[in-house]
């Protein structure tokens, strides 16, 4: 089973910790001039997003994880699970609402997401950094008020609400940021 | 795999400029004290036997071993000291493998310096007194203070470094939100260096310098033991913002004690697992023959001083070519 030293620890390396797919997050080392060295490791458990931190003595080693992102087109959601395929091999897999978490409410169909899979598994999606959606519901717009920077809450087609400016109205193509749920602009169809 | 950007330095040329002046300010301030500036061998025989440092071992053009780097130019210097050459300095790379991080490059520069007549104390004066010189005023807010070993670990946590039992020390890391490391064990001072790691050094050093002194014997490295209280050892170190800027020592001068040392050193890298390196013969027969001068040497960090001087968050920030350059 391959696995890491403590001497190859950097952010992003994939490892195993308590039976979970991990991510590195920050590693630092520390250590006292003439004592024992540890790395002190922020760890993000990539089933659950939570980060936590561990503590290594420097030179021990820790099962690797076997995990991959990779870039997939999102197809369609049967209301359980979601699919998406591979541009190139035509590969599809499945992603539980769990793998999905918050990411769901920002994919439209087509859209390429990164997907990773663990063990050829899906455990989670990220939704392209910015998107395109159609707002369906939102309060009335107020024309010509493009200045005035008072916000609004809107839904988009996928379900998401943000906060968008007055202005906005229903049947608009909005620009999104999905890291931070934050509108960006209109698009022009 | 490699960024294109790496062939840059990580030091601005502003930074490169203040390292040179701080390195000029350091050799005048020793100039100034008389004390004679020398140069030792970074490869040699003999090699650190302390289970916390590792050496770079160098092969010769045939594949043969030539020797190890120096972790740091001790050995020689006492050699040097036991000729009777007085108090020394030396400005040199120094050599520690597998140590990387913010504040830990595997190549370093060492400022490293032996006061004959001077004890611990005496020395660590001095370390304050070139330390003030190095770092602007703006840096060193207040005054220095200087704490005992027991005193940083009973403010910080609450618990006696040299007298509690192990699971007190265990539930303290507990409390301090530490998951420790599995393997620590028995090991006490294993322990000890996590608890000052995470919980106890980051508070050190805050608005102006710490010394800490009066470190556990079993921690005595090369210093003597005191001879009042043979459980803590005349040995020291500084801190700055919660970096550890420098490791002094009252040196011990025993020949027959520092031969048990090294022995004790090397059957603690047998049980880790650690490579056997050889004695420094050439060093205890010195002490032995010579004889070490009642004396007090420290060992400077010279790139985390600058680090500091600059308000760096990294060694990568001050070196011209840090280790992931090089």
């Amino acid at each position: 089973m391959a696995s890491y030293s403590t001497n190859e620890f950097r952010s992003g390396l994939k490892i195993m910790l308590d039976g979970d797919p991990c991510t590195i997050v920050e590693n630092e080392f520390v250590k006292p001039g003439k004592g024992q060295a540890f790395n002190r490791v922020k760890i993000r458990n990539l089933k659950t997003g939570r980060v936590i931190e561990r503590t290594f003595k420097s030179g021990d080693s820790v099962e690797a994880a076997d995990v991959l992102d990779t870039e997939m087109q999102y197809i369609y959601s049967d209301g359980s699970f979601w699919h998406f395929m591979h541009p190139e091999t035509f590969e599809q897999v499945a992603a539980s609402e769990a793998a999905l978490g918050d990411s769901a409410k920002w994919l439209k169909e087509e859209d390429l997401c990164q997907v990773t899979l663990w063990n050829g598994a899906p455990i989670s999606v990220s939704p392209p950094n910015h998107v395109v959606l159609r707002v369906t519901e939102t309060d009335p717009g107020l024309r010509g008020d493009t200045s005035s920077g008072g916000t609004k809450p809107a839904t988009l087609e996928t379900g998401a609400v943000i906060r968008v400016p007055l202005f906005i109205e229903v049947g608009e193509l909005l620009k999104v940021d999905t890291r931070s749920g934050e509108y960006i602009s209109r698009v022009k169809e | 795999m490699t960024p294109p950007e790496d062939w840059r330095p990580g030091a601005s040329v502003a930074l490169l400029r203040l390292r040179a002046e701080m390195l000029a300010a350091t050799r005048a301030f020793f100039a100034e004290r008389g004390l004679l500036e020398v140069e030792t061998p970074a490869l040699s025989a003999a090699a650190s036997t302390s289970p916390a440092l590792q050496s770079f071992q160098v092969r010769d053009a045939d594949g043969g071993l030539a020797g190890y780097l120096h972790t740091s130019p001790e050995f020689p210097m006492k050699r040097l000291l036991a000729a009777g050459c007085g108090s020394i300095y030396q400005i040199c790379r120094a050599f520690r493998a597998g140590e990387l991080g913010r504040w830990h490059n595997p190549e370093l520069t060492l400022v490293e310096w032996y006061r004959v007549g001077m004890d611990h104390h005496a020395l660590m004066v001095e370390v304050a007194e070139l330390l003030v010189t190095l770092l602007p005023p703006e840096r060193l807010s207040r005054p220095r203070e200087v704490l005992s070993y027991q005193e940083v670990f009973r403010r910080a946590l609450a618990v006696d470094p040299l007298q509690a039992p192990l699971a007190v020390l265990e539930a303290a890391a507990r409390r301090a939100g530490i998951v420790a490391p599995a393997g620590l064990g028995e090991h006490r001072d294993a322990w000890l260096d996590l608890l000052l790691s995470h919980a106890v050094q980051p508070g050190l050093g805050r608005g102006g310098l710490t010394f800490v002194h009066g470190f556990p014997g079993s921690q005595a490295a090369l210093a003597r033991l005191d001879p009042d209280d043979p459980r803590v050892a005349h040995r020291f170190e500084v801190f700055l913002e919660g970096v550890e800027l420098a490791n002094g020592f009252h040196e011990l001068a025993d020949p027959a004690a520092q031969r048990a040392r090294f022995e004790a050193e090397l059957r603690q890298r047998a049980e880790s697992g650690l490579p056997p390196v050889p004695v420094d013969q050439r060093l205890l027969t010195a002490l032995e023959q010579g004889g070490l001068p009642e004396c007090a040497g420290v060992a400077l960090g010279f790139d985390r001083v600058v680090g500091l001087a600059a308000g760096a968050t990294n060694l990568d920030q001050v070196m011209a070519f840090s280790a992931r350059r090089a």
